[in-house]
């Protein structure tokens, strides 16, 4: 559900509509959820839907967090939850001046859902200590995503709107995260048998490689972040393609030239039916370095995976989780070059912030994945030494008496 | 007679006697290079409702005549001083889900009053950078008039509507009133300009990104003054 909320924000950013809405959190002055569908023409429509997702995104994250609590939710919800959507029912009913009723049957009919959940809310065990302090800054980082969003609308900030998209991804790898740590293959998760294998000396060069694997998944993993803040940042400088041309760049190989003269030239050629703002010589070298940035990506993704693969063969974890990452850096690149030849279409656009999205979370759970098995492994050979010590030390008057 | 009544009436007698003596500036703007084409508007379903039938609307970014003549090019005096804003507003109105006019003037201070002739919802988002605070509020179909104005110059001032990513218009917002837009010829007048010589700016919106046009000077007469600009896209 994230991601696909990355991809409709993907959207509004791709068609330039993030600002069809001019109010927040109201929309045109009704409460969000009373918008009439009558009205969602145009780019009202992405903008709208992506907030009504966000929404939904908002409450699952609520929920997960209460989850994770276990019986204790109940008190959370019964004691916490319901009072606080009084609260702010009288808040509404005090304060706000139009759609008062709208607003309050939301804010009470969330009181009472609350209040009736928590007496169906299963009686059971709260979550690790570690999944409940990830659920809850899941909480905080998506109510802040949300807050951000809402300052972009209302202080006109487009800088605000690149933390916005990058606190996006963020938000995801945490979810994903989340989702990885209670899933049956965390807890089911053993060291692979090279880990385990051969002699003292074999296993800590095993345990140095898979070390050293995972070490380059999050270079490889936070460049990508790096990536993804670059492309959020060409993005919302809302100038459009600001290189055009693949592979070459306004006709150069390496770079093209950034003087006025030649700015100029290229914004008076420069015919699109939506209105960008003036290319300028900043915004070509970003999109430079976003290129230059991808070969590397691509270059670093292919080199890692020709290694791991030398190493441990094909059939190895480490060299399917490589290669799939490759396969995504590919995708990605791929996905690039056509938003560049299609001047940057909306759809294209928008699949290459969501495949970048899932790259960085396939590299940053591929990380987690392996300093878990090499944390295991390491488990198990502190349990077997503390197994074996003692026969070793054992004196030898015990075997005589025996 | 009462001393009082003679500084009036000399004072009358200025100034029609300047009134008299301003003439007006002409000329006109011609494109030098090859325009590139215009693209059709994505109009979406209740957009095209609103539009003629058999017609197609498109980018309105170079408009000119079979002479070469340039429209919609803002043309203004510089370094001259402040005037008093007409209590008038200027009128932008939004038809067939476009802006219409595409490039407008007006004075600082001055009025900038939206109008929404649309049976469609828009929203009126003018974008300043230097001119003042920036807005973005809704605008029901055929609802009230919008009106804004700002303390600043800024050529050119953008509105948009970001329901429908093709609407735009531009006004050169300038401390004084005297400018003009190019007509559909890429002529031009300036009107009742008093004598002297000024420093005058052509301002194309697509050519001139930044606001910074092509400069000129130009010898305003008892009979009026003349200047010609080319903007020149071969280069």
């Amino acid at each position: 559900m994230t991601w696909f909320l990355i991809g409709v924000g993907g959207v509004v950013t791709s068609h330039g509509v993030g600002m069809a809405v001019p109010d927040w959190p109201n929309t045109y002055g009704y409460n969000m959820f009373y918008f009439p569908f009558s009205q969602w023409v145009g780019g009202i429509f992405w903008e709208h839907s992506h907030r009504l997702v966000a929404s939904l995104v908002g409450f699952m994250t609520l929920m997960l967090a209460i989850w994770s609590q276990g019986q204790g939710g109940r008190r959370l919800l019964r004691f916490f939850f319901f009072p606080a959507g009084l609260l702010i029912s009288l808040l509404v009913l005090f304060f706000v001046r139009e759609n008062v009723g709208q607003h309050l049957s939301i804010t009470l009919g969330f009181s009472l859902f609350v209040l009736g959940v928590s007496f169906a809310w299963p009686r059971m065990g709260a979550a690790p200590v570690l999944v409940r302090r990830l659920a809850w800054a899941a909480l905080g980082l998506v109510v802040c995503q949300g807050m951000l969003g809402g300052l972009r609308v209302t202080l006109y900030a487009d800088q605000i709107g690149i933390f916005h998209a990058s606190t996006a991804q963020l938000f995801l790898v945490l979810i994903s995260v989340i989702a990885l740590i209670v899933s049956p293959l965390w807890a089911n998760q053993k060291p692979s048998q090279l880990l385990n294998s051969g002699s003292s000396s074999d296993q800590a060069a095993q345990r140095v490689k898979a070390s050293w694997f995972s070490w380059a998944m999050l270079v490889l993993s936070l460049v990508v972040f790096m990536q993804l803040i670059l492309g959020a940042t060409m993005r919302h400088q809302h100038a459009g393609l600001a290189v055009s041309g693949f592979p070459l760049a306004y006709d150069r190989f390496l770079w093209p030239p950034t003087d006025q003269d030649f700015i100029n030239q290229i914004n008076s050629e420069r015919i699109d039916h939506r209105e960008f703002e003036p290319i300028t010589a900043l915004h070509v070298q970003v999109h430079m370095v976003h290129r230059a940035t991808a070969v590397l990506l691509l270059l670093g993704a292919a080199v890692l995976t020709a290694w791991v693969v030398r190493r441990y063969g094909w059939r190895h974890a480490h060299a399917m989780q490589s290669l799939f990452f490759l396969g995504l850096i590919s995708t990605q690149a791929a996905l690039g070059i056509a938003t560049v030849l299609s001047n940057k279409a909306a759809d294209l656009a928008t699949l290459h912030v969501m495949i970048g999205a899932l790259t960085l979370v396939s590299g940053s759970l591929i990380f987690l994945n392996v300093r878990r098995e090499l944390h295991l492994a390491n488990a198990s050979s502190r349990v077997r030494s503390k197994a074996i010590l003692p026969a070793k030390l054992k004196p030898e008057w015990s075997s005589a008496s025996a | 007679m009462n001393p009082k009544k003679i500084i009036v009436f000399l004072a009358a007698l200025t100034a029609s006697a300047q009134l008299v003596q301003a003439g007006n500036i002409t000329g006109k703007v011609t494109l030098k290079g090859t325009a590139p084409g215009e693209l059709n508007l994505p109009l979406d379903p209740l957009c095209k409702k609103t539009v003629k039938p058999n017609t197609t609307p498109t980018t309105r970014f170079y408009v000119t005549d079979d002479q070469g003549g340039l429209a919609d090019v803002f043309v203004y005096l510089k370094n001259v001083d402040a005037s008093t804003a007409p209590a008038d507003p200027v009128v932008l109105d939004q038809k067939s889900c476009e802006y219409s006019p595409y490039v407008v003037g007006a004075q600082v201070g001055q009025t900038v009053k939206v109008l929404n002739s649309d049976p469609v919802l828009h929203n009126v988002h003018p974008t300043p950078k230097k001119a003042g605070k920036e807005y973005n509020k809704a605008q029901l179909p055929n609802g009230p008039a919008l009106e804004f104005s700002w303390d600043k110059p800024e050529v050119f001032l953008r509105f948009k509507c970001d329901v429908h990513p093709w609407m735009f218009a531009y006004v050169g917002y300038v401390e004084h009133g005297h400018f003009a837009v190019t007509k559909e010829d890429g002529s031009f007048t300036i009107k009742d300009v008093p004598p002297g010589t000024y420093e005058i700016e052509a301002v194309h919106r697509k050519t001139h990104t930044k606001g910074e046009g092509i400069v000129a000077k130009v010898e305003v007469t008892d009979a009026g003054g003349q200047v010609d600009f080319v903007v020149d896209i071969t280069k």
